[in-house]
């Protein structure tokens, strides 16, 4: 049986990158991807560690100019946990100076871009239809829902606020969970002040472990991210119809323009589910799919769903 | 300095009350508060017992319902903000910012707290939350040093509270869903973390070895006890290819010997988690508490007191209240 043909308005997002990748080779990731990918929103800036901020911030203004310059939305992720003096002056910046738009990941800046223009990232709880109704008269354009909502309580959401920008992460490793600590340093004996950028070294996030050698999760940092990649391509239709405008791809260390372009096209209807399923699977090779928040099961699960057989 | 502890039944209500609580917390029997495990927690009609009680004795009790409403379900969390404005708690300890301004809308006198699970750790994240909702207190996060404690109360006009003593999240708190990632059931949607109808224990070979989900989570050998699988408490294997506590070891929330630091920061209250255990616990802690309390308010030393029996992995630790942690 092929899978449905779809034809799709919704828009495809490049999420922020996570890891700890090398600035200057986080520029040239930017730059192939404004040359080559056909992707509407490029969201960028530092959301895990602000350790890191410091090396990315220089490449920002010519990484955007070339996106925008492509004809790319371009939108400045804002960190995901914020404490110190640093983070919060940081933030205070962004929001004052910054001439583009800018995601919200964390309630302070959520309040500091009340009645201005701003997306809801990922990071802020956005369950139920209540608060995402706040969250768009506080100023809010787009809101990225939360990963592990259910298909059922996503198709609440877009059924309460339609004509709304409601984006869904569908390609990636998804974070689960952020700490004052860094997993990564302590993993290396090393604390979070003296932590050497040990995380530089995984541009994936690190394996973790059970004790029977079963990979379970993957730490970035202060960030825990599921070990298996999210993969909503056999969702797309369904949630495209439903009223989905965004879907958001996580910057993986792979050939995310071909990532892009497949998910590009079979939301064209010009590509087939399996056929897409097939370029997917070539590509990601150190993990697993998986879809279960979505079918509301454990996150870790993939649901294999029998259109596709 | 408010001494506030759990219940999770009546006895330990009054448990709590008798060994010198300023203010029990509790929450529904339902999905609306974040300990939503079998047997525990109250009907409204038992509630309204425990706050005559607690009334009479000069005390105070607040309810938690601090999970995350479910989409196209609000009628329970609605219906949670209702009957403990009818019944006349002394607060609210919310999470949603949805269900903050509906209490905000529909129960304007009925005081807000800002949970933990909504995991406000600066002060631009309060003050938006007291510029929009009006909460008067806020339960910090267990991400911050006693230090960045002090410094925030500075640049906020709300009451703060903190843990001082029990289980203890390693990750920042209403931000993580490794629980459902592993078991389908999560600390915000379902109010259970790690649940136990998900916890399995397999004898292998000489050792006891714990579940999650189809994960194991530690392994004990058989003369050790074996501690309950926590996803974020177990042994992991990373990047040394041995195993080790990768997030954090067993152990229990403890800050007893920074008393004095915590009131010269100018925090409002102590809260003692654990509405899930029994009243046995509750009661040591209580009692242990009150009188810790009492001491450090004179300006005299903290007594040591060992609660090494009921600290979860029988060890305690101060946590992200000391930079170290990090």
């Amino acid at each position: 049986m092929s899978s449905k043909v779809i034809s799709s308005q919704a828009k495809l997002t490049l999420g922020p990158v996570l890891y700890n990748w090398p600035a200057e080779q986080r520029r040239d990731f930017y730059f192939k991807i404004a040359d080559e990918a056909p992707v509407d929103v490029v969201y960028i800036g530092e959301v895990t560690c602000s350790k890191r901020t410091p090396f990315l911030t220089p490449f920002i203004p010519e990484i955007c100019d070339r996106l925008e310059q492509a004809g790319k939305e371009v939108v400045i992720s804002t960190l995901s946990l914020v404490m110190s003096k640093r983070e919060r002056k940081e933030l205070h910046e962004v929001v004052q100076d910054s001439p583009w738009m800018l995601e919200a990941n964390d309630l302070s800046a959520i309040g500091l871009l009340e009645g201005k223009e701003h997306i809801v990232g990922p990071f802020v709880n956005v369950y139920n239809e209540d608060t995402l109704g706040y969250f768009y008269q506080n100023g809010a354009r787009r809101i990225v829902l939360p990963c592990e909502l259910s298909g059922k309580a996503i198709e609440r959401l877009l059924a309460s606020n339609k004509d709304r920008e409601i984006e869904i992460q569908a390609f990636g490793r998804v974070p689960l969970a952020l700490s004052a600590r860094c997993y990564h340093a302590r993993s290396h004996g090393l604390s979070k002040d003296g932590c050497l950028y040990v995380c530089e070294q995984d541009p994936d996030g690190m394996n973790v472990e059970t004790l029977d050698g079963e990979p379970f999760l993957a730490v970035n940092g202060t960030q825990t991210m599921s070990y298996t990649v999210t993969n909503l391509l056999h969702e797309l239709d369904d949630l495209a119809q439903l009223g989905a405008t965004h879907f958001r791809l996580w910057p993986q260390d792979l050939d995310m323009v071909k990532v892009i372009q497949t998910f590009r096209e079979r939301l064209d209807g010009s590509l087939e589910e399996r056929a897409a399923q097939e370029i997917l699977s070539d590509l990601v090779k150190f993990a697993p799919f998986s879809n279960g928040f979505y079918h509301g099961v454990e996150g870790n699960h993939l649901v294999e769903m029998r259109e596709k057989i | 300095m408010e001494l506030v502890c759990p219940a999770g039944t009546p006895a330990s209500l009054r448990a709590a009350l008798d060994a010198g609580a300023d203010v029990v917390y509790v929450g529904f029997r339902d999905e609306t508060n974040a300990r939503n495990f079998p047997g525990l927690n109250f009907s409204p009609e038992e509630l309204e017992e425990g706050v005559k009680k607690a009334h009479d004795m000069g005390r105070q009790v607040y309810v938690a319902i601090n999970t995350y409403p479910q989409a196209g379900n609000l009628d329970p969390w609605y219906r949670a903000v209702d009957a403990a404005a009818r019944i006349g708690v002394d607060a609210v300890i919310l999470a949603d910012v949805g269900l903050l301004d509906y209490a905000k809308r529909h129960h304007p006198s009925l005081r807000r707290h800002l949970s933990v699970q909504a995991s406000a750790s600066n002060p631009e994240a309060i003050n938006f939350y007291r510029s929009a909702f009006d909460v008067q207190r806020v339960v910090l996060p267990r991400v911050l040093t006693v230090r960045e404690i002090a410094e925030l109360i500075t640049e906020i006009d709300v009451e703060t509270e903190v843990f001082a003593f029990g289980g203890m999240c390693v990750m920042a708190e209403g931000r993580c869903s490794l629980s459902s990632y592993a078991t389908g059931k999560s600390p915000n949607m379902n109010g259970v973390c790690s649940p136990a109808s998900h916890v399995e224990y397999e004898q292998r070979r000489g050792k006891l070895v714990s579940r999650l989900g189809e994960f194991t989570i530690n392994s004990f050998p058989n003369e050790e006890a074996a501690g309950y699988p926590t996803l974020c408490k177990g042994r992991f294997i990373g990047h040394t290819g041995d195993p080790s506590y990768l997030f954090e070891e067993p152990t229990s929330l403890n800050v007893m010997m920074m008393l004095p630091e915590l009131i010269q920061a100018g925090v409002k209250a102590l809260k003692i988690e654990g509405r899930q255990r029994g009243k046995a616990y509750v009661h040591q802690v209580v009692s242990g508490y009150r009188h810790a309390i009492d001491a450090a308010m004179k300006g005299e030393p903290v007594p040591f007191m060992d609660m090494g029996n009921i600290t979860e992995g029988t060890r305690s630790t101060a946590g992200a209240y000391e930079k170290n942690w990090r």
